[in-house]
């Protein structure tokens, strides 16, 4: 798309005729596509932008577990729990818990899972999470992440875009729009999904009000990889190249008559989506992989392999210049049969994220690549008992007041724990990081003043933050 | 509380939590026992707050640095109670008493010595010397705004060129070209016209009969003709449907997590586009969808029009809040009038004043206490010819209801149930089973916590279908899954539902009501839905004419949006048509017309248009005739070298836009080259062929998308099913909003994700077929020549120049070659058996159709 500035900007620089009737030529086409020279710069809403700093990190994997994982079963344990298990705790304490299915006189129940102090630091990481445990010297871990949003789908929209409120863009769509795409035969903001569908479906992955260009481009695990990206029957790839030179052909005699540089954009996005066409599936192909590589994240192993082909993808993504990978499971709503659940969560994602980090660092991509695991809010100290006569059923409520993310690579200091919660697992306790404090961090990370990266829309400059937001400084390295 | 609280653990936790809040008090520090000095001791410590509560800002309307405004308090209330500071709210907030957050936010706390001296201040009577009298000159007049004033009543200019204007449009436009030395482009070539014309109007391309029979007229009157003409089909009404829907945010799901679905929305997409195609008057289509229910025995088509605030989005997750979100709610609905109407942000001052224009946050919720009293209904609303059919089949109907329900022991079992979740529901804590039950009924269901309050016997059919529904659905909350499958209910459900569509049922219609006694209505402090602060009353933004009258309703403010003393309503309204012409408005951000407003390029003609508007009765038809018949609408969009050195964005009219087209019209474009495009109007949402994977990335993890047989897969993409969590995804790759809040207009992208889907979906593919099979059967000669001419004319209303010709020639010729060498692949690409033509050629035309159905041209409104 060419807005208007972009457009008075090409006018009043190389001058209209020369730039359109005579300029356009195949040399100066060449050019566009391979996005060399300015004229490039100009036209493209994608090409490759310089944030306001030098950036840290060029590249964001966002490893988004939807439905809110436990926090005191995973990161962060909290033992004087066995002390009130199968207790109600007093009204003075449960006073301002919000609650989705629970009541507030439900019975704590203590984590039956096992922490073990791991890496230089010693964090404690439960040993549902070995390959987890193994990469603690890589990760920071935030004990102390809180959030207002109490329900799903409102709780993934203030993750991903800075409100409960749904319109508006998400973080991968501030980061494409503010950095454009270093491949240009890929999308640039990516999103990967296994499990179930996840509460916030496209709005965890949409440009909200910025132009469509930025949304994020869902891969998906059957069919073709990208919507439409497979000719019809019948085409080949040279029939398809057939096709589009006829079609670039005639689109240029328009251009020539008409002078609109809007048919210049389609002529370009054509190629392109020609060149991805062609990107996508060698993006897929895993053949060039060693065997222990595809090993390492489990890849062809159950229940691991949907969810391994996607840490692996991602990183074959930032290889590639992929700016922004979401890669989404669902779900972690355990209200219900947390143990055995919890369990299979595990068993799905903790090898090849774990993978997916030390493979990164081998590669020495880990410093320019920033990697979120993490999920909308975290569960209570109280207890879900549908079924008294069958404790396992039991599960946790909805919890936003203090749960656990963590973060690697991308100038974060691994091997450190941020922030604490009290003894009942009810509120953070110290070093309070708030989700927009989080992503006041990851833009910083990436080279933008996260208070500067605005867009007007209805009246007003939005931003990613809203109107909060503090850096983490001690996450940084 | 319940007897399995352990008593004993309470200091325990109590110490534990203690280290939890750091510094929250039990008390307050006690005051100070010295006589203290207001001016000495008190007024440098108010010193502190005045940043935030002094002259310049007032968060939370509260003022520290005058006597007068200190102790009328805040939008909380008053803050100081003079001799009593334990119940003064100031001493609360600085000593962080049983308060959320302390004041002052940053730098040091007061210690409890300073503390001590305000509430002794207090207790003592809180002397304060009188404000001194505040000059006149100190507070400067605010600048005026263009939009706020009053409109003009502009006479069209006098021109230099006096034969160039159509109508008084372009005496204005043309005027202010010629002061700058510009002049306007020729005219567009009738061809072009012609599209452009129907584009606009119907969002359809014009038929070859259309073609033909515009060539054929030759009377200076032809084109006012075709307007007519277009003016009266009923597409015209699809087309500015599609528009209006984007800014009432309509959609067929509730969104949010769950995202179910909404059966009965379309009726009031139906009412819209029968409106529109009425020329119902602006002002009473406007006010039958804000406060339809609110007139003098409201007709069940005015009732249906309030399906305008229906559209909001609904959540219903387990942990809802229902006053919360009733609060969200109110606050869209609110924020929606005010960006379709009056093009203010007036959401903006939800949670503090307006930063930029005259609306205060008390303002705000004086406005929000219109829509504060708003109670949602499903209302029967039969469609013509349906209530003979079911007033005869309704009792057999429902005998064979009960039945069935007999059958599976329903009676006998229901009743024990309700009972039971209802002792739950005013029991809360004793079985988290029965508190799901009984909380899944008030968020899955709409009224169900309601009806199932009235006794069985005098519940209507709806409530006794809802409460009986429910509990054949969530039993399953209460028994095991085996207990449930013995029973059968899942079995039952089924033959409910067949039996449900066995018999003509009386369409409904979602609509709303007003609540006999009115909620209290406050302002929310920092837009919190629990933090009311002081009461408003109903009232419009202090800085428009004010509603004459004491506690007006929400019909009164509809009115009043049409009154002739309102600046802004008809200017927001032409200005958001206009845009849909030129591709912007006369005032670039349509929807805000607020202070930090784009000025208007022709501050003259936007309000010459508004009147005449007016003056028509509202006519939305006679604005769009006096548009589209300009002199300035009907210039050729060609780009101009001179142009872009002095009006690069074309703000001056010396030239038409050429516009991609909107994600629906693209779709409806294909579809009709290809001769599927099935033209039936209003009815229910359709579910295109959607390629699968789709719907299983919403939560549901794959609503329902059972494609319909037969024609009704070609509907025009105004009718497909809008699923909000996953939209259909040719709508969101080609801009389609999102329909989540008001949006006023559209952007154009131009990606590589929209080239893909125009070459490679199912949909544009059968497009390109059928375009082939058409030009073989429709094309008066075999020639390739004379096919190509056909094909131009299906695809772009016109006829292809030599180079086109010879391009496509060779295309064709190349393809042959490969068709001829590849017999295997020709099937793939026309699968179809022809009759009376050849197959090879019809593959090949398959191929070319694809290509001109991808041009920019095809996809453009020039």
């Amino acid at each position: 798309m060419l807005d208007r500035p972009q457009f008075q900007a090409i006018q009043s620089r190389r001058g209209f005729l020369e730039r359109t009737l005579a300029g356009l030529g195949s040399m100066a086409l060449a050019d566009l596509l391979h996005g060399e020279g300015r004229t490039a710069q100009q036209d493209d809403p994608l090409a490759p932008k310089d944030p306001h700093f030098a950036p840290k990190a060029k590249n964001v994997i966002f490893l988004f577990q939807a439905g809110a994982p436990s926090q005191m079963d995973l990161f962060d344990p909290k033992p004087k729990l066995k002390k009130y298990h199968g207790q109600s705790l007093p009204p003075e304490l449960t006073k301002d818990l919000q609650l989705a299915f629970i009541k507030k006189n439900a019975q704590v129940m203590a984590s039956v899972q096992k922490f073990r102090k791991c890496g230089q630091s010693g964090m404690e990481i439960s040993d549902l999470l070995p390959h987890t445990q193994s990469i603690a010297d890589e990760i920071c871990l935030v004990r102390s992440m809180f959030s207002e949003a109490f329900n799903h789908h409102p709780g993934q929209s203030l993750l991903m875009t800075g409100s409960p409120l749904l319109g508006r863009p998400t973080v991968g769509a501030w980061l494409t729009y503010g950095l454009g795409s270093e491949n240009r035969n890929l999308p640039g903001f990516v999103v990967l999904s296994s499990g179930r569908g996840t509460s916030g479906g496209s709005s965890n992955w949409s440009s909200g009000f910025l132009p469509s260009t930025y949304a994020g481009v869902p891969f998906r695990s059957s069919g073709d990889p990208i919507l439409y990206l497979s000719n019809p029957d019948g085409v080949d790839r040279d029939m398809q190249r057939m096709s589009l030179d006829a079609l670039k052909d005639l689109n240029q005699e328009r251009l020539d008559k008409t002078g609109d540089l809007e048919i210049a954009s389609r002529i370009q996005s054509y190629e392109l989506a020609f060149r991805m066409q062609a990107a996508a599936p060698e993006l897929l192909d895993f053949s060039s992989e060693p065997q222990s590589v595809l090993d390492s994240y489990g890849v062809g192993k159950e229940p691991m392999h949907p969810y391994a082909v996607n840490c692996l993808l991602a990183r074959r993504m930032v290889e590639r210049g992929v700016r922004f990978v979401m890669l989404a499971h669902a779900s972690w709503d355990q209200h219900q049969n947390l143990k055995k659940d919890l369990q299979k969560n595990c068993d799905i994602t903790d090898q090849p994220g774990a993978a997916l980090i030390k493979d990164l660092k081998q590669r020495g991509l880990l410093d320019s690549t920033l990697v979120v695991w993490g999920g909308e809010f975290g569960r209570t100290s109280l207890a879900d008992i549908r079924r008294p006569e069958d404790i396992d059923s039991a599960g946790r409520d909805h919890h936003p007041n203090g749960y656990s993310m963590w973060v690697a690579g991308g100038g974060v200091r691994g091997g450190q724990v941020i922030g604490s919660t009290d003894d009942l697992a009810m509120r953070v306790d110290t070093e309070k990081v708030h989700v927009h404090d989080l992503q006041a961090t990851l833009l910083n990370q990436m080279g933008f003043d996260h208070t500067k990266l605005t867009y007007r829309h209805m009246g007003r400059d939005f931003r990613l933050t809203d109107v909060e937001g503090e850096i983490v400084r001690k996450m940084i390295a | 509380m319940t007897e399995k609280v352990s008593l004993t653990i309470f200091p325990a936790i109590l110490l534990a939590l203690a280290a939890a809040l750091p510094g929250a008090p039990a008390e307050l520090p006690p005051a100070a026992s010295e006589k203290v000095d207001f001016e000495k001791q008190v007024r440098p410590l108010f010193e502190r707050c005045t940043a935030c509560h002094g002259a310049a800002l007032q968060i939370n309307g509260l003022r520290l640095d005058r006597k007068k405004a200190a102790f009328e308090g805040g939008l909380s209330g008053p803050a100081i109670v003079p001799g009593d500071s334990a119940n003064s709210r100031l001493i609360h907030m600085v000593a962080g008493f049983r308060v959320k957050s302390v004041m002052p936010p940053s730098g040091e706390p007061l210690t409890p010595q300073q503390i001590g001296l305000l509430r002794a201040w207090i207790d003592q009577g809180a002397a304060w010397p009188d404000d001194p009298v505040e000059t006149t000159a100190a507070e400067p007049e605010k600048p005026k705004h263009w939009a706020f004033e009053p409109r003009t009543q502009p006479k069209p200019p006098a021109v230099e060129h006096s034969d160039w204007p159509h109508n008084p449009i372009d005496n204005f436009v043309l005027a202010r070209l010629e002061a700058d030395g510009l002049a306007p482009s020729p005219a567009a070539d009738p061809l072009t016209l012609l599209r452009r014309l129907c584009l606009d109007l119907t969002g359809l391309p014009p038929t070859p009969e259309q073609i033909a029979a515009f060539q054929a007229d030759s009377s200076p009157r032809a084109v006012a003709r075709l307007i007519d003409g277009l003016l009266r089909s009923e597409a015209y009404g699809e087309k500015w449907a599609m528009h209006w829907l984007d800014q009432v945010r309509y959609a067929d799901s509730d969104g949010y997590e769950k995202d179910d679905e909404r059966p009965h929305a379309w009726r009031y997409r139906q009412w819209v586009i029968e409106s529109l195609n009425a020329d119902k008057p602006f002002d009473e289509f406007s006010i039958e969808q804000i406060a339809g229910d609110l007139l003098p025995h409201p007709t069940a088509d005015q009732l249906v029009a309030t399906g305008f605030h229906r559209n909001t989005l609904t959540n219903r997750e387990g942990g809802v809040n229902k006053e919360q979100f009733r609060f969200e709610e109110t606050v869209d609905r609110a924020n929606t009038i005010g960006s379709v109407w009056l093009g203010l942000t007036v959401g903006c001052a939800q949670c503090h004043d307006h930063k930029f224009d005259p609306i205060t946050q008390k303002d705000y919720y004086r406005f929000f206490a219109f829509v504060n009293n708003i109670e949602e209904e499903l209302t029967p609303a039969p469609l013509p010819g349906e209530r003979g059919a079911w007033l005869r089949t309704h009792a057999e109907y429902r005998a064979r209801r009960q039945e069935l329900l007999c059958a599976y022991d329903v009676p006998d079992l229901q009743p024990a149930w309700e009972e039971k979740v209802q002792y739950h529901g005013q029991n809360p804590g004793q079985d988290t089973a029965w508190d799901v039950n009984w909380d899944t009924l008030a968020k899955m269901t709409d009224g169900g916590e309601k009806y199932i309050l009235i006794p069985a016997d005098q519940r209507t059919e709806l409530q006794a279908d809802v409460v009986t529904d429910y509990f054949l659905r969530f039993y399953t909350q209460i028994v095991s899954r085996d207990e449930y499958n013995a029973l059968g209910f899942g079995e039952l459900r089924g033959k409910l539902e067949r039996l449900e569509r066995s018999y003509p049922q009386m369409s409904q219609a979602r609509t709303v009501s007003e609540l006999a006694t009115p909620r209290p209505a406050t302002v929310h402090v920092r837009g919190g839905w629990d933090r009311p602060g002081v009461a408003v009353t109903p009232g419009v933004p202090g800085f428009l004419p004010q509603i004459d009258k004491p506690n007006p309703t929400r019909l009164d403010m509809a009115r009043w949006l049409f009154r002739d003393d309102n600046p802004l309503t008809a200017r927001v309204l032409v200005n958001r048509v206009w845009q849909e012409y030129f591709g912007q408005g006369l005032v670039t951000t349509s929807d805000d017309f607020g202070t930090r407003s784009d000025a208007p390029s022709h501050p003259a003609l936007l309000d010459w248009l508004a009147q005449d508007f007016i003056d028509s009765g509202w006519s939305l038809k006679h604005l769009h005739r006096t548009i589209v018949s300009s002199a300035a609408y009907q210039q050729a969009s060609d780009a101009r070298p001179e142009l872009s050195e002095k009006d690069p964005d074309n703000r001056l009219l010396a030239r038409q836009e050429r516009l991609r087209l909107p994600a629906e019209l693209i779709r409806d474009a294909a579809l009709a080259a290809g001769g599927l495009l099935n033209l039936r109007v209003g009815g229910k949402s359709v579910k295109p062929p959607m390629p699968e994977g789709v719907a299983s990335l919403s939560y549901a993890g794959g609503f329902d998308w059972t494609v319909p047989e037969g024609v009704d897969r070609y509907r025009r993409g105004l009718y497909i099913h809008f699923q909000r969590t996953v939209p259909y995804p040719m709508l969101s790759t080609f801009d389609a909003t999102e329909r989540t809040v008001a949006e006023c207009s559209r952007e154009r992208s131009n990606t590589p994700l929209q080239a893909l889907n125009l070459l490679n979906d199912p949909v544009f593919v059968e497009a390109a077929q059928g375009l082939a099979t058409r030009v073989l059967l429709e094309s008066p000669a075999p020639d390739l020549d004379v096919r190509l001419g056909v094909a131009y004319q299906l695809c772009l209303g016109r006829d292809p120049s030599a180079a086109e010709r010879s391009r496509l020639e060779r295309f064709y010729h190349d393809q042959m070659r490969v068709l001829d060498a590849s017999p295997e692949i020709v099937g793939s690409l026309y699968p179809l058996q022809p009759e009376g033509y050849d197959r090879v050629a019809a593959a090949a035309w398959t191929g070319l159709s694809r290509v001109l159905l991808n041009t920019d041209e095809f996809m453009t409104r020039e």
